[in-house]
């Protein structure tokens, strides 16, 4: 178990989790399998690193249902368990890179903009801009939208790697948008998981080459192996 | 120290904590988070003769005290089981299970000469194969086969009595909650020379998302587990365990040393945790542990001394 150092409401249904210990092992996209509770919910919740310090990870989380309520009620304080790193993340890469974040899909891109080399950065928010001032040290250039689609205007082909996270909406338009560029596009998704470690077979994704786990070969894929037109819902 | 030492057709498990089929992989994912040899057994992810690609849509939702699944018999099938797991499987302790699964019988049928045939071929070589198999008449995810084998008593003897001339490994069959009369089949199942009753499968339930108006799930129904069914799957492992002379493998919703001692004084041989391992990433390590010390409590010295004790 580990100490929570604090759990901010942020804006809306958003709150950022801070929790002690050493993390160095995890790589940017990965996840971690949250539970502060033993019956109930059965499952525990899988949430991307959003950003490790020295002593310290932080998770960067939207209240939707049972489990993140209970979450976000958390206090200073009180213990939480966590399992992992898990998953298969963002690739280490260089070149021109662009990080494009929906919503609360911004929550792995703060860790991965540390760990590459000043990538252009956009952030688009439905109603609300929220913790954007955290990317502004790590960014050659920072994005900010509210309303409308960050991607409207965006040159992906200026990129030699642009990574997504947010809604599926949006990571499909990217996804339409990267075909018969250059551009390596790659996508963070989101599936309800079970165990976590590729034991269960819940969290399955429509790959074009057959199913894969967004648990271990995921939750990142390359955008055009993801089969589009197949269910990509949680 | 107590023994807590089980046997199921000659058999012998370390303990009596067996993992679930479907809900540990190939052990193999659960080997880097703790010793797993310290588990009696392991039941392979349902296998079936080819590669399944399993449902589609939501494959799991929760529910009070539990979580509902229509993973679909999702799995690489017998050839790259046998090609890629068995050579971890030859290097662990626990008692090797093969979960198997159909749509036809002739499927069944070939699945378990495969498997047989391999177990001896490794036997011969002084290498640790398949111990046993466990039938799955009972999957509830599966449009055609599957449980459909697992509800009425005469449909399900003609798989039980194929497979069982296809293999001289120990033979299992699991049955579902939604078996027509579970103690008649269980009886049929012994009758027809099977080694152990496994019960049970996960309850066929329904869950509608109200905003979408329709079933959560692609299938219309899936397969509840955990906590919900405990005293569901303890009533019927008690009515099964008193008229079977054939031990009986007991399961649903365990999640504690107790929960495995309430399924052991119902009469079950060994228990099978599924739902808890995704509960408790060291689901085996904690219920090992907290069953030795049970024991020690209790001042017992085997689980013979309370094992079907409950009239």
């Amino acid at each position: 178990m580990h100490k929570i150092l604090s759990n901010e409401h942020i804006s809306g249904g958003i709150y950022r989790m801070t929790v002690t210990g050493v993390f160095h092992e995890a790589g940017m996209g990965q996840f971690y399998m949250l539970r502060a509770w033993r019956h109930a919910p059965v499952l525990s919740r899988p949430i991307s690193v959003h950003n490790i310090e020295e002593d310290r990870i932080q998770f960067l989380y939207h209240t939707v249902g049972e489990g993140t309520r209970l979450l976000a009620k958390l206090q200073a304080g009180d213990a939480i368990g966590l399992e992992g790193p898990f998953g298969t993340g963002f690739p280490q890469v260089q070149g021109r890179i662009a990080l494009i974040g929906g919503g609360i899909g911004i929550a792995p891109l703060l860790y991965a903009a540390r760990q590459l080399k000043q990538p252009d950065i956009y952030l688009g928010f439905r109603e609300q801009a929220y913790l954007t001032e955290a990317f502004e040290p790590y960014a050659n250039e920072l994005t900010v939208q509210v309303g409308g689609s960050i991607l409207d205007g965006l040159h992906l082909r200026r990129y030699d790697y642009a990574f997504v996270c947010g809604p599926l909406g949006m990571m499909k338009e990217a996804a339409r948008m990267a075909k018969g560029i250059t551009t390596k596009l790659y996508v963070s998704l989101e599936k309800r998981m079970a165990c976590g470690i590729g034991a269960c077979y819940a969290c399955t994704v429509m790959n074009k080459n057959g199913n894969r786990k967004a648990c271990t070969d995921g939750p990142v894929f390359m955008a055009e192996e993801v089969d589009w037109h197949g269910d990509l819902g949680l | 120290m107590a023994t807590l030492d089980c046997n199921v057709a000659g058999i012998g498990f370390q303990n009596p904590i067996v993992m679930a089929s479907g809900t540990f992989g190939f052990g193999r994912e659960y080997a880097s988070y703790y010793d797993i040899n310290q588990l009696g057994g392991i039941c392979s992810k349902g296998l079936t003769l080819h590669p399944r690609t399993g449902n589609s849509g939501t494959r799991i939702r929760e529910t009070a005290g539990g979580i509902m699944n229509s993973v679909g018999l999702e799995n690489p099938g017998i050839d790259a089981f046998l090609a890629e797991e068995m050579p971890f499987w030859e290097t662990i302790v626990p008692v090797k299970i093969v979960n198997l699964g159909g749509s036809r019988i002739e499927e069944y049928v070939l699945g378990a000469l495969q498997i047989t045939a391999d177990a001896i071929e490794r036997r011969q070589a002084h290498l640790h194969g398949v111990d046993m198999i466990e039938l799955n008449i009972s999957c509830p995810n599966v449009r055609e086969g599957g449980m459909a084998f697992g509800i009425k008593t005469e449909i399900a003897r003609e798989v039980i009595r194929e497979v069982r001339q296809a293999t001289s490994l120990p033979l299992a069959v699991k049955l579902s909650p939604q078996a027509e009369n579970i103690v008649e089949m269980a009886l049929m199942c012994e009758r027809e020379g099977a080694d152990c009753i496994s019960l049970v499968n996960t309850f066929s339930g329904m869950l509608i998302d109200i905003h979408k108006r329709r079933s959560a799930f692609a299938n219309s129904y899936a397969g509840l587990s955990g906590p919900a069914i405990k005293p569901l799957a303890l009533r019927m492992v008690h009515q099964v365990a008193r008229q079977v002379r054939i031990p009986v493998m007991g399961m649903g919703g365990i999640t504690s040393a107790a929960d495995i001692i309430e399924f052991i004084m119902a009469g079950a041989e060994v228990v099978q945790v599924g739902t808890y391992n995704f509960m408790n990433l060291r689901a085996g390590e904690e219920l090992l542990s907290d069953l030795q010390d049970f024991m020690q409590q209790q001042n017992l010295s085997s689980l013979d001394e309370i094992r079907g004790i409950i009239r």
